[in-house]
């Protein structure tokens, strides 16, 4: 079998004493869109920062493509084709949607000028459907614009591997289908994803596999339909009690 | 970026016969604008673009001063020590910056504001080089004070010319969109590529070499420095307000600011400010609150529409 597009042995974080994310060990090949779930603060977001490198993870065995990058710096990994959404949308709000756009394709997208990355820009910007707003400050841009602003400039950045942080968040359900259509097409493009996504729905129609976070452990990594059946899964998400009565009956 | 340079060069034509047409008092307020206006230039590069809060424009200032003292005390011309000084202020803010780039915000400005104090108490310790409190006099030239006047005003005026002209070329290149993302979100800058250390330490770099060179410049001009006077905390503090006031981040805001500054400085003010330093702070506080892009950002035809009523 040929080396992981990214593979986690044994990642952790934690802040004080506190394990925000403990020795996770995960494998994603090309091509995958693979779903990353968990209950509030069991450490998705957390790990997705491990692998982009802000903040850097506390134990750094990461490889992309092979290569060791837990103890590259952040510009690095994303000019190595790893790009991320955050959760928290992290506009530069005072540049135009444009000129955000075009921060991905000249620092990681590999424009040679400002005029080609420009152009780059612009045709994320088609991709996305936000070109009719190129010249807002992105600041002016309404929460689902905004959550569209965070994907186009992370495919300026010509990604392999997509980090998904909760893109469907605080939309409505026009605009997740808007959108599951988007992820739909970037994938056509065989563009490598892992999305982080609380919608049940959303996870089950896109990801054929899903791994689930829990207090910062994984405890389940394996196919969409075996993990939502999984008792430890359910047993994470709505507490013991459930679980047992849930499984009585079922199992 | 044409029309930035099609300015700058209409500026020096106005400018390059001003010599020749005025007396020493006023070529000596003409000069001393154009130091600020490079001073200006100089901490917009770190302060405006990237927005780093650097209070250490004395230090460079300082440094320059003494390296090109120096360097001429040792028989050296005086271009030879203003090049000398603009390199002793790059290799000694690369140095710095990437120590002190690793701060961010309030951190940052208090580590840059006690390095000037820092070199300060160094210069007078080191009595042998640089001739410790008494101060460093220039060797003497024989010169007619209107013709010295001119010299050090196009000495001056080459400075802002430079300091501008490097301005313009950062604003339209690739670094100048990088310290954009950085001021605005230097984690999301980061994570788009950006190398944010590299880019940073430029911009310092470029801040101290333009800051260093106008305090060679600077002794010359004197003919005589201590370092109380080099090293003064107003060194670092005016041109940020300046900056503040012309609008930070653009190209032409220091300028204008500086220029704006003086202006209030010498007809309203009567160098109150120099005595008053409390009041410069107040200024500071009053520009942030009510004016944080700069007089370039007021909508002046609102503005004298409004006061035609
Ligand atoms: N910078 C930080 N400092 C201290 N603790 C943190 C920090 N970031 C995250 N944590 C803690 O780490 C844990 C995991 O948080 P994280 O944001 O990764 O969860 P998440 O799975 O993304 O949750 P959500 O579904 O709410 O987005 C939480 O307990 C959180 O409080
Ligand atoms: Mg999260």
């Amino acid at each position: 079998m040929s080396a992981a597009l990214l593979e986690l042995d044994r990642v952790g974080r934690t802040f004080g004493g506190v394990r925000a994310v403990h020795d996770v060990s995960l494998k994603i090949q090309e091509g995958e869109i693979v779903g990353l779930i968990g209950p509030n603060g069991a450490g998705k977001t957390t790990l997705i920062n491990a692998i982009t490198g802000v903040p850097p993870p506390t134990s750094r065995r990461l490889r992309y493509r092979g290569t060791a990058i837990g103890h590259k710096k952040p510009n690095h990994i994303a000019a190595l084709g790893l790009a991320r959404t955050f959760q928290v949308v992290q506009p530069f709000p005072d540049m135009t949607v444009l000129e955000n756009v075009m921060a991905g394709s000249l620092f990681a997208g590999g424009s040679a000028s400002m005029a080609d990355a420009r152009d780059a820009a612009r045709e994320q910007l088609e991709f996305t459907g936000l070109a009719p707003l190129a010249d807002r400050p992105a600041s002016k841009l309404t929460l689902a614009n905004r959550k569209r602003l965070e994907l186009a400039k992370s495919l300026a950045m010509r990604p392999k591997l997509l980090l998904l942080d909760e893109v469907n968040a605080g939309l409505n359900s026009a605009e997740v289908n808007q959108a599951l259509e988007l992820i739909g097409k970037i994938r056509a493009r065989g563009i490598t994803i892992l999305i982080i996504e609380h919608l049940l729905k959303v996870v089950l129609t896109l990801c054929p596999r899903i791994v689930v976070l829990h207090h910062g452990e994984l405890i389940a990594d394996d196919a969409a339909n075996d993990v939502v059946r999984d008792p430890k899964v359910i047993e994470a998400y709505l507490g013991s009690k459930f679980a047992e009565r849930y499984g009585a009956r079922h199992g | 970026m044409r029309r930035n340079f099609l300015i700058l060069l209409i500026g020096l034509i106005v400018l390059a016969p001003v010599p020749f047409l005025t007396d020493t008092y006023v070529l000596r307020l003409g000069t001393t604008a154009l130091m600020y206006v490079s001073l200006s230039l100089a901490w917009n590069m770190i302060g405006g673009f990237a927005g780093y809060p650097s209070f250490g424009m004395a230090a460079f200032f300082g440094l320059g001063a003494y390296a090109s003292g120096i360097l001429q005390v040792n028989g050296f011309a005086g271009p030879v020590g203003w090049i000398g000084a603009g390199l002793v202020g790059l290799a000694f803010a690369l140095a710095l910056g990437a120590v002190v780039l690793r701060l961010r915000g309030h951190a940052f400005a208090i580590a840059t504001l006690v390095v000037a104090e820092v070199l300060k108490e160094i210069t007078n310790a080191w009595n042998s080089l640089t001739g410790g409190g008494m101060g460093l006099n220039m060797p003497y030239q024989k010169m007619d004070p209107i013709a010295g006047a001119r010299i050090y005003f196009y000495a001056m005026l080459a400075c802002a010319t430079i300091s501008l002209a490097a301005t313009i070329l950062v604003a339209g290149s690739k670094l100048g969109f990088a310290l954009r993302t950085i001021k605005q979100n230097e984690d999301a800058a980061s994570m788009v590529g950006v190398n944010t250390t590299t880019a940073k330490v430029i911009a310092f770099a470029l801040s101290g070499a333009l800051g260093a060179l106008v305090g060679g410049v600077y002794t010359s001009w004197i003919n005589f420095i201590e370092p109380a006077d080099v090293y003064d905390p107003l060194f670092s503090i005016k041109p940020i307000v300046m900056v503040l006031l012309g609008g930070s981040g653009t190209v032409f805001g220091p300028v204008l600011g500086a220029a704006a500054f003086l202006l209030l400085d010498e007809i309203v003010w009567r160098n109150f400010l120099e005595t008053h330093t409390g009041i410069l702070g107040l200024v500071i506080v009053l520009l942030i609150l009510f004016l944080p892009k700069g007089l370039g950002s007021l909508s002046w035809p609102r503005l004298l529409q409004r006061s035609a009523r």
